[in-house]
């Protein structure tokens, strides 16, 4: 079947609403080929989407989908794997979605390692609401209601991550399509929780944190000669502050996904049409 | 009804009163008697006592009273805590050699029971093993035959080894014969043992049981009193059904991984209280509206905010009915007794898949941690039956699609009620949102396709109300002019006012409501009495409430906000005190 799948089978009929030229386009369209690629079908897939202008990409595809309240598709995402372990699962959301008010949720989703990709499509900014700073925004970024900027350093998702103990931490660039599918691929295939922080520009709030200052700024891990399996490399990377870059920052090839060191492998949907077989043991318990 | 006995034991917590007094709850109900626990109750010191009392019959019990005829007194204080209950003629075994009860005056004409329960379990084998030997002296002072204290002694410690076992039995006997020999009198009581089978469990246990009879595969939960119960239940058994529990990092979590395994298909709960609905309730509206079946359960306990966490109250039912923002429909099922709880689990699943709707399970904390007797066939798993509602698989799935081939997990149809596809089923592939939307799920803010789904989300409620049953339990004389409307775990103390009242001579229709919302039409019971009193135990009467709002007519009240739920004769008084002013008005 994966065979006669093709990326476009994951769009849905409706017509983007994002500003013309805004990143999150080209982040949808590497997510969707990744999981085309993957061997991975519309009926077999679920997003999760937060909410924000990002969280619109669970309109715009077309797959099993639940476009929930803001700053809680992980759990959702949790709940479906680990009651579906045959579906491909992919939550995605913008960074204040993420990183503000679902920031408890991230370090968690993180340490339990459910087998899972979470994009988070990081424009730096909160995009639906026009323009406030965002926890990924920089110290000096001026907006409507940091007219001074934040004054506080920016979140850094990449420390977050590896100190709550991830498997899998990359980063793309939604501009760099090739990449940035191939990365988005490699967290679909990572065996655990696959988390990737893309750069997705805002065009209409964000003028500091453009295309051109990516595409000037970024490094290519896989040019430089990182290995992505050594914890202490990953980690001088993730905590040097002047640089940006792009690709697989760290993996761990041991990776114990949720799923195995919980012994959960049913397909939850199917149930007896009655008390399950064995239930009376239950009764004769309270003797 | 047969004579009832009233025990307790009392002291510090870190005392072992809980694990004591199960154990004497399981020796009685192994020597079929009923038997009715209860550990929430009011203390009139701050802080640090701890109790746990046992009233057993070889009738029903289904509620507490306030007498006690035998007490195992740890401290001191557990003397002056229970002064009220305790008559002539009840005993109080005590170790006078422990260092804060030497000076210890046993009241009135009550019986003081000195026995040395420390030396005598350091000689069994440990002092651990002392309110065993408090238990052994009870069994002398009950007549109660001894090997049933053995049976439950066995149950309790068989997989720490036949050795500690022996060592307990024989700290019971200890205290036994220390009875038997220094104290040459005859006591009161006889605990009769009868040829009956029981199983002895709490509210907490039974809504799990209930979970997993239904073919509930995850849970997702944050702990909290008085609900954690219901997790601790489900973690080591679901999973030999195929399921699993997860601890949630926080509430909001707990519902969403909830939901999320649910839109996944699987029979899918969260149990919380209190301060965990008001966390939830952010995501009430977005499984409502998107449809998605789930039961919630709320074990309440007294708020507001943190309120007293570990004392009763029915004060969340407004909450359930009316909270999150904007309008939707939503089912609140309220359990009456600790066997319902098993049923109405079962049910609330059933009707969240037929109506794809929430559904909140509450109940209440004196329910949840109080054990309670059945005979084991009130839980017969034959007679559990699973009703997944309208779900289409890859064959008829055809019939569910749109013009242009979109599966309609929210098709407009004459029930309210629309297909549903689990994921992995090939073209039901669709949209799940907070968002209004249209058929297919995709958001819109047409006026018209609007207006078709709020009246279809509601249409469910009217079919519902249409196909299912949801008549009240009703007790006592139904021609008696004073009728009593109650809901969730009043019912046993109801029940046995009853008879107080019957006493007295005064006649009562009791009406007991398990459903809440969709609820029973009670405006022909309403108009029938002469007077009607709604029992709750909250300070509004936000039952009563709802009783007015429906039948048109001014309702007396009965409410009890102390954190301490009703005791069966002092409802009793209560009502007759209410009926008697109704009549002097
Ligand atoms: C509980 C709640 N608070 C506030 C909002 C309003 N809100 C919608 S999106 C958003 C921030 C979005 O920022 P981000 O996650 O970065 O997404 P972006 O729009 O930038 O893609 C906020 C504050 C909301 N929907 N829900
Ligand atoms: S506001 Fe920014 S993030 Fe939102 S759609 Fe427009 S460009 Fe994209
Ligand atoms: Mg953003």
């Amino acid at each position: 079947m994966s065979s006669e799948i093709r990326f476009t089978d994951f769009k849905s009929d409706k017509q983007p609403t994002w500003c013309p030229g805004c990143g999150d386009f080209g982040t949808m369209n590497g997510m969707m080929k990744a999981l085309a690629e993957t061997g991975n079908d519309p009926d077999n897939t679920f997003v999760v989407a937060g909410i924000g202008c990002s969280g619109k990409i669970g309109t715009y595809m077309h797959s099993y989908a639940l476009h929930g309240v803001h700053g809680r598709a992980l759990p959702v995402g949790t709940g479906v794997k680990i009651a579906r372990p045959d579906i491909e699962v992919m939550v995605a959301g913008g960074d204040g979605d993420g990183y503000s008010i679902g920031a408890g949720h991230f370090v968690h989703a993180v340490r339990r390692n459910v087998d899972m990709t979470y994009v988070v499509m990081d424009n730096r900014i909160y995009g639906l609401t026009k323009g406030q700073a965002s926890p990924t925004s920089r110290e000096d970024f001026e907006t409507a209601t940091t007219p001074e900027g934040p004054k506080q350093p920016p979140v850094n998702p990449h420390a977050l991550a590896l100190a709550s103990g991830a498997t899998f931490i990359a980063q793309s660039f939604s501009s760099d399509a090739l990449r940035h599918q191939e990365i988005v691929q490699e967290a679909v295939e990572h065996d655990g929780f696959g988390f990737v922080n893309v750069y997705s520009p805002c065009v209409t709030f964000n003028d500091v944190d453009t295309y051109d200052y990516f595409r000037d700024s970024l490094v290519d891990l896989k040019e430089e000669d990182h290995d992505p399996t050594d914890r202490e490399a990953a980690k001088d990377v993730i905590l040097d502050q002047n640089k940006e870059y792009q690709g697989v920052v760290y993996k761990d090839e041991d990776s114990v996904p949720y799923h195995e060191q919980h012994g959960v492998d049913e397909d939850m949907s199917i149930i007896p049409d009655g008390a399950p077989e064995g239930a009376t043991d239950l009764v004769r318990e309270f003797y | 009804m047969a004579a009832d006995f009233n025990w307790a034991i009392g002291g510090e917590a870190g005392d072992g009163i809980d694990s004591t007094g199960k154990i004497f709850a399981q020796a009685l109900s192994r020597a079929g008697r009923h038997v009715f626990t209860s550990k929430d109750f009011a203390s009139r010191i701050r802080g640090g006592y701890t109790a746990y009392k046992v009233r057993t019959s070889v009738d029903k019990v289904q509620s507490v009273v306030d007498r006690l005829d035998v007490l195992i007194a740890l401290t001191p204080r557990t003397i002056e805590e229970n002064l009220d209950e305790l008559h002539d003629g009840s005993v109080i075994i005590y170790d006078g050699e422990r260092t804060t009860m030497q000076d210890v005056e046993i009241p009135g004409e009550m019986v003081g029971l000195d026995v040395p329960l420390k030396r005598l379990a350091e000689e069994a084998g440990g002092a651990i093993m002392r309110n065993v030997v408090a238990l052994g002296a009870a069994c002398e002072v009950t007549n109660f035959p001894i090997e049933n204290l053995d049976s439950a002694l066995e149950k309790r410690f068989k997989d720490k080894g036949q050795q500690l076992v022996d060592n307990n039995m024989e700290a019971a006997r200890a205290g036994q014969s220390y009875v038997e020999e220094e104290y040459d009198h005859a006591f009161d009581y006889d605990l009769d043992t009868t040829d009956e089978d029981y199983v002895l469990l709490n509210g907490d246990q039974a809504i799990g049981m209930g979970a997993i009879a239904a073919g509930c595969r995850f849970y997702a939960g944050y702990p909290i009193t008085p609900a954690t119960d219901v997790m601790t239940y489900l973690k080591g058994r679901i999973e030999q059904f195929g399921g699993h529990v997860i601890q949630a990092e926080d509430e909001l979590s707990a519902i969403n991984m909830a939901l999320g395994a649910a839109r996944g298909g699987a029979r899918s709960m969260t149990a919380t209280s209190g301060p965990g609905i008001d966390l939830m309730t952010e995501t009430f509206g977005l499984i409502a509206t998107s449809e998605t079946p789930l039961v919630i359960c709320n074990v309440m306990r007294s708020g507001p905010s943190t309120g007293m966490p570990t004392k009763q109250e029915q004060g969340d039912l407004n909450h359930m009915l009316y909270g999150g923002h904007g309008e939707i429909p939503r089912f609140v099922l309220a359990p009456t007794t600790i066997a319902e709880c098993f049923w109405k689990t079962v049910e609330a699943f059933n009707l969240a898949e037929k109506y794809q709707i929430p559904v909140y399970l509450t109940a209440d904390l004196s329910m949840a941690v109080t054990e309670q007797t059945f005979t084991p066939d009130t839980f017969d798993m034959d007679e559990v039956e699973i009703d997944r509602g309208f779900v289409v698989d890859e064959a008829d799935i055809d019939g569910h699609l749109s013009e242009s081939g979109g599966f309609q997990p929210h098709e407009i149809t004459e029930d309210g009620i629309s297909p549903r596809a689990f994921p992995g089923t090939s073209g039901g592939a669709h949209m799940s949102t907070g968002l209004e939307h249209d058929e297919q799920g995709r958001r819109t803010e047409d006026t018209d396709m609007r207006v078709e789904q709020v009246d279809k989300r509601n249409r469910k409620v009217e079919t519902a109300k249409e196909r299912e049953d949801w008549s009240p339990r009703e007790f006592g004389d139904p021609e008696a002019d004073n009728l009593v409307i109650t809901w969730g775990s009043n019912e046993g103390a109801l029940a046995e006012a009853l008879e107080f009242l019957d006493d007295e001579g005064i006649d009562l229709r009791v009406l007991s409501v398990p459903y809440i919302f969709p609820r029973p039409d009670l405006s022909d019971a309403v108009e029938a009495a002469e007077n009607v009193v709604v029992v709750e135990c909250n300070e509004t009467g936000q039952f009563a409430d709802i009783v007015e709002h429906d039948v048109l007519e001014r309702v007396d009240r009965v409410n009890k906000y102390t954190g301490v739920r009703f005791n069966a004769d002092e409802l009793a008084a209560e009502i007759e005190a209410t009926l008697a002013e109704g009549a002097e008005a």
